[in-house]
């Protein structure tokens, strides 16, 4: 008998779609209440360090080189005060065979999914994670569909969408491309349905595991080359995943730098909105899912997300677009490398924090992204205007997302602005308690500290704060 | 008349207005969730008509036909001044100045 494929009846079957398309059981790690054994989840169904090496080896993904910013470290000592700004270097991840870090974790998931006996994958990503599944599906022999939330209703598309569907093509995935609304899940379960496919997530355990490799070699490259580990890792958050893996990394290598997350400011505009869609130059990287995923990891598409950017982010920042725009500019002018402009938000922040610290320091981007037509500062700049957004120079803290682009009148304009990481961590305690409607038992307080990187007593002091205990 | 086989890209509305998620803005939930997907035509057909496709994993697909031998129209857009005064701003503070 058919099944009834109307938007209701799909979403009810979403549970048992996940089940059969994943592969995890995850009821396996959970305790009934608000918290679940997220390191058995990593540990049952990840792979090890090892494993992973030996797998993104296979598929030539990893082993990036890192390059110092020798001149961009230069500017930023100009600007700062005498014998500050620290040396600043990036993690050339574009180097990776889809021209992003998201290779790792596609590496790991289309792994998993042949070694399933899959005949295909499905993802649904407008990113880079799309051209990264389908490389990896192209060398392993997978079908491979792509899920692009990508034009308004006018049929107006995101030039780096457009272009992102163009890489998925030429790897020989099927490109499903669809106008803007969070129903594109109700598609993607559909097509999980028909085609049988494994749901090569951005959040299974797999994928995270597979960002692990980069902190890890971060470690170990600076070890080799300087004796010590980096002071302080930037990282760009949107869903947590690339923070996530790249701390959890870091972690298994015993090194212990300052973790900061960064986003694009883009407050005040709504995701799922039809007219102000093509308002935003950024189509990831941005306080959009970097807040609501930070405070909320659950909302993916998996059960559980393996992603989980509050358990290990010491810091988040934001930056505004017209800074990136500005710092990937700099950073072809100086540097003479050429980079998508996602991948510089962190290298953006990275300026801006460097000048906080003594010359002898070291920070690192941990990324960076392939640039090309669509998805390069000039198109994006061009099409921003062609929309209508104003883009002049000024004090880029005057920037409103939707309305106008400032590029900075002068690179000791580039500042980041601090989220309250203390207010997002009693948010995602109390999102957590108002989801499960229940007062938590003991285990879920140890749990609520872990989540926050707090400890039982903050967590405590929040819920009594919420009338949330008795 | 498009010919049978051809590579083309086809349109289907997948929700209409009212059949759009609660939790979705009241902007967006004026329009209809459209899809569109390319593949290989089953049968010669006019354009805008309603047609059946296969796609480059094999599924069937059914939309409107919109462009036979559908190409990429994404570019590096028009010229913008403003990066080439960062460009030239970055050089002169770091290399520019005390002239030899």
């Amino acid at each position: 008998m058919k099944k009834p494929n109307n938007y209701a009846s799909v979403m009810a079957r979403k549970g048992d779609i996940m089940k059969e398309s994943v592969g995890i059981d995850y009821s396996k790690f959970e305790s009934g209440s608000i918290a679940f054994d997220y390191e058995k989840l990593m540990r049952e169904t990840g792979y090890t360090l090892e494993e992973m090496q030996k797998i993104q080896h296979g598929t030539h993904v990893g082993n990036t080189p890192i390059i110092e910013l020798r001149n961009i470290t230069s500017l930023a000592r100009r600007l700062a005060k005498p014998g500050y700004g620290a040396r600043i270097f990036i993690k050339d991840e574009a180097c990776n065979p889809s021209g992003s870090f998201k290779a790792r974790r596609a590496a790991n998931s289309v792994y998993h999914a042949k070694r399933l006996g899959y005949k295909g994958v499905i993802t649904a990503t407008s990113g880079n994670y799309g051209a990264a599944v389908a490389s990896q599906a192209a060398m392993v022999g997978l079908k491979c569909i792509v899920v692009q939330e990508c034009y308004d209703s006018k049929g107006l598309g995101q030039p780096e969408i457009v272009e992102k569907a163009r890489a998925c093509e030429a790897l020989g995935a099927e490109v499903v491309q669809l106008s803007v609304g969070p129903e594109l899940f109700y598609k993607f379960l559909l097509l999980l349905e028909e085609t049988g496919y494994f749901n090569a997530s951005l959040y299974t355990p797999f994928g995270i595991a597979g960002v692990e490799t980069l902190g890890y070699e971060i470690s170990m490259q600076f070890r080799e080359k300087f004796g010590k580990d980096p002071d302080v890792v930037v990282c760009t958050n949107a869903g947590g995943g690339n923070l996530t893996g790249t701390a959890r990394g870091l972690e298994k290598a015993g090194a212990n730098p300052v973790i900061i997350g960064a986003s694009v400011d883009l407050s005040g505009l709504h995701m799922a909105s039809d007219t102000q869609f093509n308002k935003k130059s950024f189509t990831t990287g941005h306080t959009g899912f970097g807040v609501p995923f930070s405070t909320y990891p659950d909302r993916s598409d998996v059960p559980r997300s393996a992603a989980r950017p509050l358990r290990y982010m010491d810091r988040y920042v934001t930056v505004n677009q017209g800074s990136v725009f500005y710092i990937t500019e700099a950073l072809a002018s100086l540097e003479g490398l050429e980079k998508g402009p996602a991948g510089n938000t962190s290298l953006a922040a990275a300026f801006a924090l460097a000048q906080e610290l003594p010359e002898n320091k070291m920070i690192i981007v941990q990324e960076t992204e392939y640039t090309g037509a669509g998805k390069h500062i000039q198109p994006q700049l061009s099409f921003a205007r062609s929309n209508g957004i104003d883009i002049y120079f000024g004090d880029p803290m005057g920037e409103i997302p939707g309305k106008s682009i400032v590029l900075p009148a002068h690179p000791s304009l580039i500042r980041v602005k601090e989220v309250d990481i203390e207010k997002m961590r009693q948010s995602l305690i109390k999102t957590a308690v108002k989801n499960y409607q229940i007062i938590p038992t003991e285990e879920d307080i140890v749990f609520l500290a872990d989540e926050t990187k707090t400890d039982t007593e903050f967590v405590k002091k929040v819920l009594k704060r919420g009338c949330l205990v008795k | 008349m498009i010919k049978k086989d051809t590579w083309v890209l086809i349109h289907k509305t997948i929700l209409e207005p009212n059949q759009r998620a609660p939790q979705v803005p009241e902007d967006t939930k004026k329009v209809p969730l459209e899809m569109w997907v390319k593949g290989y035509l089953q049968k010669d057909t006019p354009e805008g008509e309603m047609v059946e496709i296969k796609t480059r994993t094999g599924r069937m697909e059914t939309g409107i036909l919109i462009e036979a031998n559908p190409y990429y129209k994404h570019d590096f857009g028009v010229f913008v001044p403003e990066l080439q005064v960062i460009s030239e701003q970055v050089r002169e503070i770091l290399f520019g100045g005390d002239e030899k």
